[in-house]
């Protein structure tokens, strides 16, 4: 049986790529599948803590549905608004988008 | 209908109370209404006052227990015997009952014409001032006022304990008050003549000294005995709360309780009789309306003041030995005294006036003198019989001279004179022009002289004198000598007014008054003369036993013990004869051809000098009481109080707490709330915000990935510390 530490090291793993992707993407669409991607990471570890540690309880389970909603949510949303900003400034990218600042 | 006399006598003060609300709150705007309400409740109250006496004059033995009307509600439920107030008819209030509604009616009556009803407003007269020639402003409320004191004076007839007298007593001394400052606003070029205002003043805080003296009497009787009731007191187990109070020891060393509060008692009385010393006010009252000096001289007022000393007699004589005896004891001395001196006192300074009202304010002085003097030496019958008489010829010799004024006034607003109407110097030969008023003064002048066999006041003085010469041969010689006097200030009236030529056009044109004002002086001219026939001594030669004596039997009756009768004596009636004519026949030798003219000097000026100027301003006792008094008052309160104490001590306290409160607020503002809380708190943290709100904002690029490096960043360094923290507790387990 795969221990573990194994799915730990994936979820990690991924979790990193994700946040290299949200760190050093410029383009807002990729930034949005990275964070896609640390959520997912998550999820991995959540299903894989449930299934070693607690098998009996549900809660590692419904924990990682919520997460797959929240996601749906945010990808919905994240791109609804990417959308709009392309609209009105003709770019997708991350940088060029600093008005909120002092 | 015949109503039970005990109701009857609890109703008889009512209807003139019901008076004064009806007109106060309902009639004031008609003066008709105003004045039939009035007299018309007067006159219930004179019917229900003589049916009580008609029916309780059929009793036999009236005055003893059982026969007299007494009955008494309980009305303060205090201590182990809860205070009654009720009402009381024994002989003596049968007395007053007879008089005094009798009078108030008549002065009602007379105020209708004295006030001008039966003539038009004047435009000119203004509320609070004498009307000129036309009804008088305050109409309504005059007979309002009139009402009240006809109250007050009735309510203190019927009752049947100290407390309840002392009220109506006092609501008396209210209606004075009020009637004497009635014509508030009037005011005199010289500035010396006092004003109305201020003889009401004078006369309410005079009697209020007194007053308190006598409230403090009451007071310490009710603690004494543990009842005002005077029939339990004086009347009641043969005299036995007497004796008690008559060996109790008082506070004052040489009195016993008895003596005490009789002293108290009668202090009220010096006060409200007027006598000497606290007669000053009496004279100054006369500023108000004539009806309002009737009112006070003849029916209520100052004969209040001996009714009570008749009333509370058994308590001024009280010795351990006897109840009720003769004898003096230290009161009844007081009241002699001073009775005595003041019937003399005033009668000299009677000799020298020349306002009309005022030679008749002093002669009631003098003649309230010798009722006191009379019941300090136990001439209770004899006060009591001098009492009546006087009310009836003073009201009618008030009335008369308030007649004379109206006549002369009329004529000053013929002559357009501007004089003092009410200066007898100014009259002269009225004779003529006022018959009536001359026929009814005449009646009433020789009344109060004490003219022989036919008048009233004859009768009445000649007992005072004959009760004198039994028991205290000083108060004979100084009354006889006042009686004199009297007489002789009455004929000097009544010569400088009606005999002679007159002497003022004002004089020449007066005419007799309206017929309201001359049917009560006709009334009271027939009770002057013919009431003094009930009291005709047994023993007297020739008349004695026509008439049974009455009066003697009838008001002895009051007492426990009888008063015993007189043995007949020629000495005081020789005096008394001797003085009424002598002194008559001497005022007319002396004046009857004085005042040609009206700035004409007094015959008696030159002949006594000085004395005559001493008499004239009234022994000077108002400028002492002046001096003594008043200054001292006015300079305690404007020196001491007003000045130092009020505005240096008080104010400078308020002054110096604000002044220190300002400062310590400057102080706080400028050391503490400017530096600290301005400066430093708000100002600095504001700033230390701003600084470093300044030095901050560059990293906020708006770059999103910039910010999550950052929070990449701390997250690290939050767990690195956190992990090595950790490890550190680790190790330490």
């Amino acid at each position: 049986m795969i221990p573990l530490s194994w799915y730990l090291a994936l979820s990690a793993a991924l979790f990193s790529v994700g946040v290299y992707g949200v760190l050093a993407r410029k383009n807002a669409v990729a930034i949005l599948m990275s964070v896609e991607l640390m959520l997912n990471a998550v999820n991995i570890n959540l299903v894989a803590f449930w299934h070693y540690l607690t098998p009996t309880a549900v809660s590692g389970m419904a924990f990682a549905l919520i997460v797959f909603a929240v996601a749906a949510a945010e990808a919905a949303v994240g791109l609804a608004l990417i959308i709009s900003i392309y609209r009105r400034r003709q770019t997708v990218v991350a940088e060029d988008v600093n008005l909120m600042k002092f | 209908m015949q109503l039970d006399p005990t109701t009857l006598t609890w109703l008889i003060p009512v209807p003139p109370l019901l008076a004064f609300f009806l007109i106060v709150l309902f009639t004031r705007r008609s003066r008709w209404l105003s004045h039939t309400v009035a007299i018309g409740l007067m006159l219930v109250s004179w019917i229900m006052s003589w049916s009580v006496l008609a029916q309780i004059l059929g009793r036999e033995h009236f005055g003893e227990e059982g026969t007299i009307i007494a009955a008494a509600q309980e009305w303060l439920p205090l201590g182990a015997e809860p205070l009654k107030m009720g009402v009381l008819v024994d002989p003596l209030t049968a007395v007053m009952l007879f008089f005094v509604p009798l009078i108030c009616l008549m002065i009602f009556i007379y105020s209708v014409g004295y006030s001008n009803f039966q003539k038009p407003a004047d435009p000119h007269d203004k509320p609070g001032e004498p009307p000129h020639n036309g009804v008088e402003p305050l109409y309504s409320r005059f007979f309002a006022y009139l009402s009240l004191f006809a109250f007050g004076m009735l309510l203190l007839c019927v009752a049947d304990n100290l407390l309840l007298m002392f009220i109506g007593w006092e609501i008396m001394g209210l209606c004075s008050f009020l009637l004497i400052g009635f014509w508030y606003a009037r005011k005199y070029d010289d500035p010396k003549q006092i004003t109305p205002r201020q003889a009401a003043v004078k006369a309410f805080i005079t009697t209020r000294v007194a007053d308190v003296v006598m409230l403090l009497g009451v007071a310490y009787l009710y603690s004494a005995t543990g009842t005002l009731s005077f029939r339990e007191i004086m009347y009641a187990e043969e005299g036995h709360k007497l004796i008690e109070l008559a060996e109790m020891a008082s506070p004052i060393a040489g009195l016993s309780a008895a003596g005490l509060i009789g002293l108290l008692l009668l202090t009220g009385t010096v006060g409200k009789s007027a006598q000497f010393p606290l007669h000053t006010w009496l004279p100054d009252a006369m500023e108000g309306p004539t009806p309002v000096s009737a009112m006070i001289h003849a029916a209520a007022m100052v004969s209040a003041g001996v009714y009570a000393m008749i009333r509370v007699y058994p308590i001024l004589a009280a010795t351990a030995e006897h109840g009720a005896e003769h004898g003096l004891t230290p009161p009844t001395l007081v009241l002699a005294t001073i009775g005595a001196f003041t019937a003399l006192f005033a009668a000299t300074i009677a000799v020298a006036q020349n306002d009309v009202k005022k030679v008749l304010a002093y002669s009631t002085i003098s003649q309230l003198g010798f009722m006191l003097a009379a019941l300090g030496i136990g001439g209770y019958v004899a006060a009591a019989f001098h009492l009546m008489t006087h009310a009836f010829f003073k009201a009618l010799l008030f009335l008369g001279s308030g007649s004379i004024i109206h006549g002369v006034e009329h004529g000053m607003h013929h002559s357009h004179e501007h004089i003092d109407p009410q200066d007898m110097r100014h009259m002269g030969g009225l004779r003529t022009k006022m018959p009536v008023t001359f026929w009814t003064f005449l009646i009433g002048g020789f009344a109060l002289a004490g003219f022989p066999l036919v008048t009233a006041g004859f009768w009445s003085k000649d007992e005072i004198l004959a009760d004198a010469w039994a028991h205290a041969p000083i108060v004979f010689y100084t009354l006889a000598i006042a009686a004199l006097l009297t007489a002789f200030y009455t004929m000097r009236q009544i010569t400088m007014v009606f005999f002679g030529k007159p002497r003022t056009a004002a004089a020449e044109h007066a005419h007799e008054s309206h017929w309201t004002m001359t049917l009560p002086l006709s009334i009271l001219a027939v009770f002057a003369v013919g009431i003094g026939w009930v009291g005709i001594p047994e023993k007297f030669p020739g008349l004695g036993g026509l008439l049974p004596n009455f009066f003697h039997e009838f008001v002895g009756g009051a007492l426990l013990e009888h008063p015993e009768t007189l043995e007949f004596s020629v000495i005081p009636l020789a005096t008394s004869l001797v003085v009424a004519l002598g002194g008559l026949g001497l005022g007319w030798w002396v004046y009857r051809n004085a005042w040609a003219k009206a700035d004409d000097r007094d015959p008696l000026e030159a002949p006594l000098g000085p004395v005559y100027r001493v008499l004239k301003n009234k022994y000077y006792v108002d400028e002492l009481y002046d001096w003594a008094f008043v200054r001292p008052a006015f300079w305690l309160g404007e020196k001491l109080f007003s000045a130092f104490i009020d505005r240096g001590l008080i104010d400078g306290l308020i002054h110096g707490v604000a002044r220190i409160s300002l400062s310590l607020g400057l102080a706080i503002r400028d050391w503490v709330d400017i530096p600290v809380v301005n400066r430093t708190l708000s100002d600095g943290s504001g700033e230390v915000v701003k600084a470093v709100g300044r030095e901050v904002r560059v990293i906020q690029t708006g770059r999103v990935q910039q910010y999550l490096v950052i929070a990449l960043a701390m997250a690290l360094v939050i767990g690195a510390v956190l992990a090595a923290l950790n490890g550190v507790a680790l190790v330490g387990q």
